[in-house]
């Protein structure tokens, strides 16, 4: 039961990615172009009153009334930079991050079974080679 | 209803995002959707391979229930709410058919590389795998994804978040303008 919660925040986001199109293919695309708005709408949108929301809501407790904390990021550089460009070119290119995956799972298309694989794989191989890696 | 089936304007999106991240927040969670990505793994018997799976993904069950209804919120609206294909800039129309992206406008996703004829070509295959794969290693690598990083982390004013998503650009930038009409 106390997982229902999580459901159903899945499913707005979920029927959110798709129909705003931020899960198609074509609109990161135009996105990276810079040919549109929308996509900067939706993330810029989110950014601005998430940072509003965050600033407030720090300062209040959680639903079981702890004390709220996010975790800041770790320290580093590298990694961010190096495994953000990863992240970029595989963006672009399946026109599809891990979110929109798994709505898109949803829309019928068998490939995108074969994205999510390759995601995991990537995951994976990542967990496998990280102490290698520069951070 | 008519509002429903329509696509969704960036002012609409955006605050039911930022919802979504309020409330994760509310509940004691963190937003990120590429962790599970880990989870699958650890689920899978990566332990066996390396220490870095060796976690208790029990405490990640509230994060796979998410990611399951995130796909349960992509049937419903592929089913019921009327998904149609974006309609795109004309000139990215152009560079698309330039490219041999035919279905542009006709389509959610170009048939150019998801339909079922193209993946079972090799480079169909291959091309898809590898998209997959980036994403997931990047995300890894970066510690977390669009979610993550560009909304929750950036809303968090967190420095490390800002050089990810410049990274995203750059390597999303160099793939659409340089590598793409390489590869297609």
């Amino acid at each position: 039961m106390k997982y229902l919660v999580y459901l159903a925040l899945g499913i707005l986001f979920g029927i959110t990615l798709i129909k705003s199109e931020v899960a198609s293919w074509f609109r990161i695309f135009e996105m990276f172009q810079f040919k549109n708005f929308h996509m900067y709408g939706v993330i810029g949108s989110a950014v601005v009153l998430g940072a509003l929301v965050t600033f407030l809501v720090k300062k209040q407790n959680t639903f079981s009334g702890d004390k709220v904390t996010i975790i800041p990021k770790a320290k580093g550089f590298k990694n961010y930079l190096f495994g953000g460009i990863i992240f970029g070119l595989g963006w672009a290119l399946g026109g599809a991050c891990p979110g929109p995956m798994y709505a898109l799972l949803g829309s019928g298309f068998v490939s995108i079974i074969v994205l999510l694989c390759g995601a995991v794989l990537g995951a994976f191989t990542f967990g496998l080679v990280k102490d290698k890696l520069p951070f | 209803m008519e509002l429903i089936y329509k696509p969704w304007a960036w002012y609409v999106a955006g605050p039911i995002i930022v919802f979504v991240l309020f409330m994760l927040i509310k509940l004691g969670k963190n937003f990120g959707m590429s962790s599970n990505l880990n989870t699958m793994c650890t689920i899978a018997g990566a332990g066996k391979f390396s220490d870095n799976f060796k976690t208790d993904w029990k405490i990640n069950i509230w994060s796979l229930v998410l990611i399951f209804g995130v796909f349960i919120g992509g049937l419903i609206a592929f089913n019921f709410l009327q998904v149609e294909a974006p309609q795109l800039h004309p000139d990215s129309v152009d560079s698309l058919k330039s490219m041999g992206f035919y279905s542009v406008n006709t389509s959610y996703l170009p048939q150019e590389l998801y339909s079922l004829d193209t993946l079972l070509t090799l480079k169909g295959f291959v091309v898809v795998l590898l998209a997959g794969f980036l994403v997931g290693f990047g995300a890894r690598y970066a510690g977390g994804c669009t979610s993550g990083h560009a909304i929750s982390g950036l809303s968090n004013l967190q420095l490390p978040s800002l050089i990810a998503v410049i990274g995203f650009f750059i390597g999303g930038l160099l793939m659409v303008h340089f590598l793409m009409p390489l590869i297609f």
